[in-house]
Formats: structure tokens, sequence, C-alpha cells
């Protein structure tokens, strides 16, 4: 086997694996996504992130702009400070709501930001002024219990 | 001993070998001087090759020195090693040549491996080693096409690709038929005295190699039994020597394996 | 029994740390393998170019059994578009790597202990020695680089054949929505958490498998005999180590 064979077949071969792997980050994974578009990061605090997990999209009328970059439990407010990193192409204003919302009936759990209508708008390190916790199924059931026995005298 | 007034090339004195508890090699002196060609007999497993590998610096001898060329093999490090192991050739048992390359680039790894040189010149160099080993038109052969007389005597090309100021022979003659023996024994002296090296032996054979060889030395249990000149060891009355020069089975070198006395054995059987 | 058992540990043992010497070996004589860039070259020809032909058909498959027997249990739930999602995250996470790797210490490893095997019967290392040339790096530490950089290759070539054979049966013979089966498969699959995982295993069990296979050649009882045990534990060893460490990254990596 001659040298300049093998040399085109590694080559051939090194080439090949080139091909499956920008195949596998394109095609296949999420490269377009926004993990090296520029971004910046707010906060929002929560009484309650239920199954929130870090990477969980953050989506605005259903379209992803942003993923949960850090949860991390404030001792002193006793409350979840959870960090979004969202799209710099997409700015919201001041008094956006965030709410942490399930995704199908028992799908993953995910942060959805209700845009307000303040002019001004969310910076880098500013903090969510109104949130909404997630719904735990156990607090559901005892309020719907709650209110079935506050019904039921007056029946 | 012959050729005093040259340099020992070889030296070896009061060396000892043993591999775990077993001793192999026990007090053994041996000189070889530049320009000499040596044997080193004796019978199976009486430690010649473990010789070879001593000289060649592949075993640390358990007592006693190993000089090469003035140095002492066994304490130098590896890049001492390797750099003394550039002016020494071996010529292995069957040959040891690299299956995956052609005759030619068995004999130009060396030189590769070991020099700088221009590849005209790399040309030039392997095509007379291997002319003076007779074998010029098979460069372009894979060693799985040559005969075991063939191989060896390419392997013997290689040996001394370098010009090596000592060569050692593991078993040179093993299973080649009369000719090839001629002519491997014929090469052996020629190219000894052509390079102006030593050459070292182990070999069984002895009418080929009294025929060309210098010095004797015969090993047995691990030490020198008998050594001098081929007339010497002809005209030798020692037990050991006379039995192997004359090929008889029984000497000095039992032809029963010990054993309990076979009567003891048989009655045994019976009883059963 | 049991003192064979303990006999048997102790020696596994034993060469483990043997296996690990002769790692740090071959990285300090690598030197050669990366100068004289041939010697290396050649070495990922033989291991990794001429394994391409079982890596493919063998992802092609794996595929395509993915893609059928995914489908048969997704649609039972309604889910039969998370059929590229399945594909994609089995393959990429565990069967690529892991799978690439058995095969490619069956045919590869084995064929590189063969080789060393043999050399050492036949005198050719110890003559490389006397000749003054390292035989590790000469010969041991090229195929090792051989191995190490032809593994992550043949992996994601698994895998992205596999995905191409799970696309064939669900999209093309199926009927899955094509557009869903990527979509799905693009939100689902990371290129840091999943496809640069994969490939780190795939580098990893390179490692270990061109370790082994070169050790046991090196290392073996220079008759027929040895060789041919050798390597049958090349074989064995490698699987051995690849699941085993499999088990290691994955717990370190995909942790919920």
């Amino acid at each position: 086997m001659s040298r300049s064979t093998i040399d085109l077949w590694v080559g051939i071969f090194v080439l090949m694996g080139c091909a499956a792997i920008l195949f596998l980050a394109l095609k296949v994974g999420n490269l377009s996504a926004s993990s090296f578009a520029e971004n910046y990061t707010v906060e929002a605090n929560f009484s309650n992130i239920g199954g929130l997990k870090v990477r969980a999209p953050v989506k605005v009328a259903g379209v992803v702009v942003g993923r949960v970059s850090d949860i991390r439990y404030d001792n002193e407010r006793f409350e979840a400070v959870v960090s979004l990193t969202l799209d710099s192409r997409y700015s919201f204003p001041r008094d956006t709501i965030g709410e942490i919302l399930t995704s199908g009936l028992l799908g993953e759990q995910y942060v959805g930001l209700e845009p307000g209508g303040d002019e001004r708008s969310l910076k880098a390190g500013d903090s969510l002024k109104i949130t909404q916790s997630a719904v735990v199924l156990e607090k559901l059931i005892g309020q719907f219990l709650f209110n079935k026995a506050a019904d039921a005298p007056q029946q | 001993m012959a050729n005093s007034g040259q340099e020992a090339l070889v030296d070896l004195r009061q060396v000892r070998f043993a591999y775990g508890d077993r001793e192999i090699l026990s007090g053994i002196d041996l000189t070889v001087h530049r320009g000499q060609v040596v044997a080193i007999m004796g019978g199976s497993g009486c430690g010649k090759t473990t010789l070879l590998r001593l000289i060649g610096g592949q075993l640390k001898a358990s007592a006693g020195t190993v000089q090469v060329a003035g140095q002492d093999i066994g304490g130098l490090n590896t890049a001492q090693l390797y750099a003394l192991r550039r002016r020494m050739g071996m010529l292995f048992q069957f040959g040891a040549l690299f299956t995956d390359m052609s005759v030619f680039d068995n004999v130009a790894f060396p030189l590769r491996e070991h020099a700088r040189l221009p590849d005209a010149m790399l040309r030039d160099l392997v095509l007379m080693k291997l002319q003076a080993v007779g074998l010029r038109g098979g460069h372009a052969l894979m060693p799985s096409e040559l005969s075991g007389g063939m191989a060896r005597r390419v392997a013997l090309a290689r040996a001394i690709a370098l010009d090596p100021m000592l060569i050692m022979y593991d078993e040179p003659f093993a299973g080649l038929d009369p000719i090839s023996l001629g002519v491997v024994g014929q090469l052996i002296r020629r190219l000894n005295d052509a390079l102006g090296a030593a050459s070292i032996m182990v070999t069984h054979d002895v009418s080929e190699s009294l025929s060309i060889v210098d010095y004797v030395y015969f090993v047995s249990d691990g030490r020198i039994v008998a050594k001098g000149t081929p007339d010497e060891i002809r005209a030798s009355k020692d037990d050991f020597v006379h039995q192997f020069v004359n090929a008889e089975p029984d000497g000095p070198v039992p032809f029963h394996m010990k054993a309990a006395p076979i009567g003891e054995m048989l009655m045994g059987e019976v009883k059963r | 029994m049991i003192r064979k058992l303990g006999a048997m540990v102790i020696d596994g043992v034993w060469r483990l740390g043997f296996a690990s010497r002769f790692l740090f070996l071959l990285l300090r004589y690598s030197g050669q393998s990366f100068l004289r860039l041939h010697l290396t070259l050649r070495e990922i020809y033989f291991s990794g170019v001429l394994s391409l032909l079982i890596i493919l058909v063998s992802g092609l498959f794996v595929g395509l059994v993915l893609g059928l027997q995914g489908y048969e249990t997704l649609q039972r739930y309604g889910s039969s578009e998370a059929l590229g999602v399945l594909v994609a995250l089995s393959l990429t996470r565990e069967l690529g790597p892991v799978v690439a790797g058995l095969l490619f210490a069956s045919r590869a490893g084995s064929a590189v202990t063969a080789e060393i095997g043999l050399m050492k019967v036949t005198e050719q290392l110890k003559a490389m020695d006397m000749m003054a040339v390292n035989p590790i790096a000469r010969v041991a530490a090229p195929r090792f680089w051989g191995g190490v950089i032809s593994m992550p290759i043949l992996a994601a070539l698994f895998s992205a054949m596999g995905i191409l054979g799970g696309w064939l049966i669900g999209v093309a013979f199926i009927g899955v929505d094509d557009g869903a089966f990527w979509s799905q498969m693009q939100a689902a699959v990371d290129i840091r958490y999943d496809i640069l995982n994969g490939v780190i295993k795939s580098f990893v069990f390179g490692v270990a498998v061109s370790l082994i296979a070169v050790f046991e050649g090196y290392d073996c009882v220079p008759t027929a005999e040895g060789v041919s045990r050798a390597i049958t534990r090349t074989v064995v060893s490698s699987a051995l180590a690849i699941l085993a460490l499999d088990f290691v990254l994955t717990s370190f990596m995909f942790r919920g």
C-alpha cells in the first residue's frame, strides 16, 4: 500500500467523520438555537418552582426566546431565584409577568412570559416584578376539596 | 588466546546469571578480540543464547562484568545502550525480518532510522549490502516469498547495514540445507574480515563452525568446559569435547535423563 | 473454586497496574508518532478506514431496528412523531459510542493485538530493540494513536447512519411525518449535552480499546497459543471496559 494511497483514504475518512459530526450538530441537534447568540440575563423570584429544571425553555406566545440558566434559593427572602437567559433580539417591558407553566398535561415545566405595557424594557440584571409560581398538584386538590366543602353547606 | 595483540571488544569476567532461583550461568570468562570469529558451542539449554543476550544488553548479569567496547553494558541507561547497539548487528535464529516490508525496506530500516541519507545514497548502500550477501536481485520481494536460507541472508544484510563492529549470530546454521549452510558460513567469515569486526556465533554445527572460526568456547551446565582454536579442539582429549565433536550419544552429557532405577519402576507396575 | 476466583481477581488487578504503566510508556514515547506522521496515518488507515464498512452497515441496521421497534411502541401512545427523538437520543448518547466501540474492538482491536503478538513471536520486536529502535515508539504508540483518533470518527458515523436508518424506516417506509421527525429531534437533542457527551464517550472508549489491544499484543506469551489467547482477551476486556466506562460516564454526564 503506497503512502499516497493511504494518505488519501485517511483524508477521506477524516472528512467523513467531520461531515458526520456536522450533520449531527446541525440537522440533529439544536445548533441553530440561541446557544451562541447574544443574550442577557434577568432574574425572577418564585415561591415554588415546582418541577422546573435548568435548561428549561423560556417561551413567549409559545416561542422559545431563552433558557433557564440557574436556579438558586434565597435564604433571606425564602424564595427561589431563577436566572433567565434571554436572546438579545427580543426585549420585554419592565412589568412582564413570569409564570411557570406545564407543556401538555404531564409534560415538562417551562417559564412563560406575559409581556406587560411598560415602555421601559428589561435590562440585564433586572428582576421580574410579578411572578406566578408553579401549580402544585397537592395544593390544587386541597383547594378543590376546600371549595367543595365551602359549597356543600350552602346547598 | 589468539590475537591478543588486538583490542578486546567483548570481555566477560566471572559472569553469573540466574533466572529466578535457577542458575543458568555460573562464572563465565570470555574474551573476543577485534577481527576474530568466535563460536560458542554446547548442548541445548546450556546457556549459550543467554550469553548472547547478556552481551547484547537484553539481559543484566546477576554478578560479574560484561564489557563491550570498553563499556560495562549492564550499567548503561537506555540512551547509552541504544548508542552502543547502533554499532552492533544481530542475526536472529529465523531472520526476524519485518514481514510487512519488502527485502529492500528491511535492509534500509536501520539506515533510515539512524542515518540521514539522501535517497539515492540510501538506495546504493542497501543494494550494496544485498549484493554482499548475493540477494541484490530479490530486493523487491516480500519476506513471505523467501526461502529460509534467503531470509537469513537478508537478515544478515540488515545486520551489517550500519557496518557494525560486533556481529552476533544466534544459531545461524539451524535448519539450512548444505548449500545454504556453506554460503552462510562463508559470508560470516568474509563479512567479518571485510568489516574488521568481531563475530560471535552461537551454534551446534561443529563441522561448519570449525572450518571458519578463530576460537571456540564450549559451554556446559553454565560453565566453560573447554576452549581453544579449531585445531586444539579437534585434538582435544577432554571427554565432553570429544563427545560433542564426534557426536557420541553417551558420555559426559548422559543419554538417560535422571530417573529411578528401571527395576524399581517395573516392580511397582507389577504390584498394581 | 473460590481460590481460583481470587487468583483471577488478583491477576486482573495486577494486569491493570501493568497496563497503566504501559499507558504511561506509550504517552512518553509518542513523539515519533506525530513527528513521523505517516506512521500514525498508516494505523488510522488500518484501524479506522478498514472498519468503515462494518460500522456503516451496522449503524444503518441498528437505526432501522430502532426505528421499527420505536415506532411500534410509540404509536401505541399516539406519540409516533417522537420517533426522531427516540432514535437520535438513543444513538448519540449511548448506542453510537458503545456499539461502535464494541465493533471497533472486535475488528480493529483484535487485528492490532494479532499483529503485535505475531511480531513478538517472530522476534521482530527484539530485532528492532537490538537495532536501537524503541519498539514501543515505533510499533505500539502509532497503533495506539491510530485507534484513539479513529474511534470518535467511527462513533459519529455510526450515529449518523443510525439516524438515517431510523428516518428511512420511519418516514420513508412507515410514513411518520418528515417535518415532525426532524423538528422534534432538533428540539430535543442538545449539541452540548447529548452530542458532545457522546463524542467524549467515544474518545474515552477509543483510549481504552486501543490501550488494551496494544498492551495485550505486546505482553502476550510468544507462542501461537499465546497470541490467540491475547486476542481473545483483547475482545473480552475491551467489551467489559466499554460497558463499565459507559456506566461511569453516563452517571456523571446524565444526572437528572
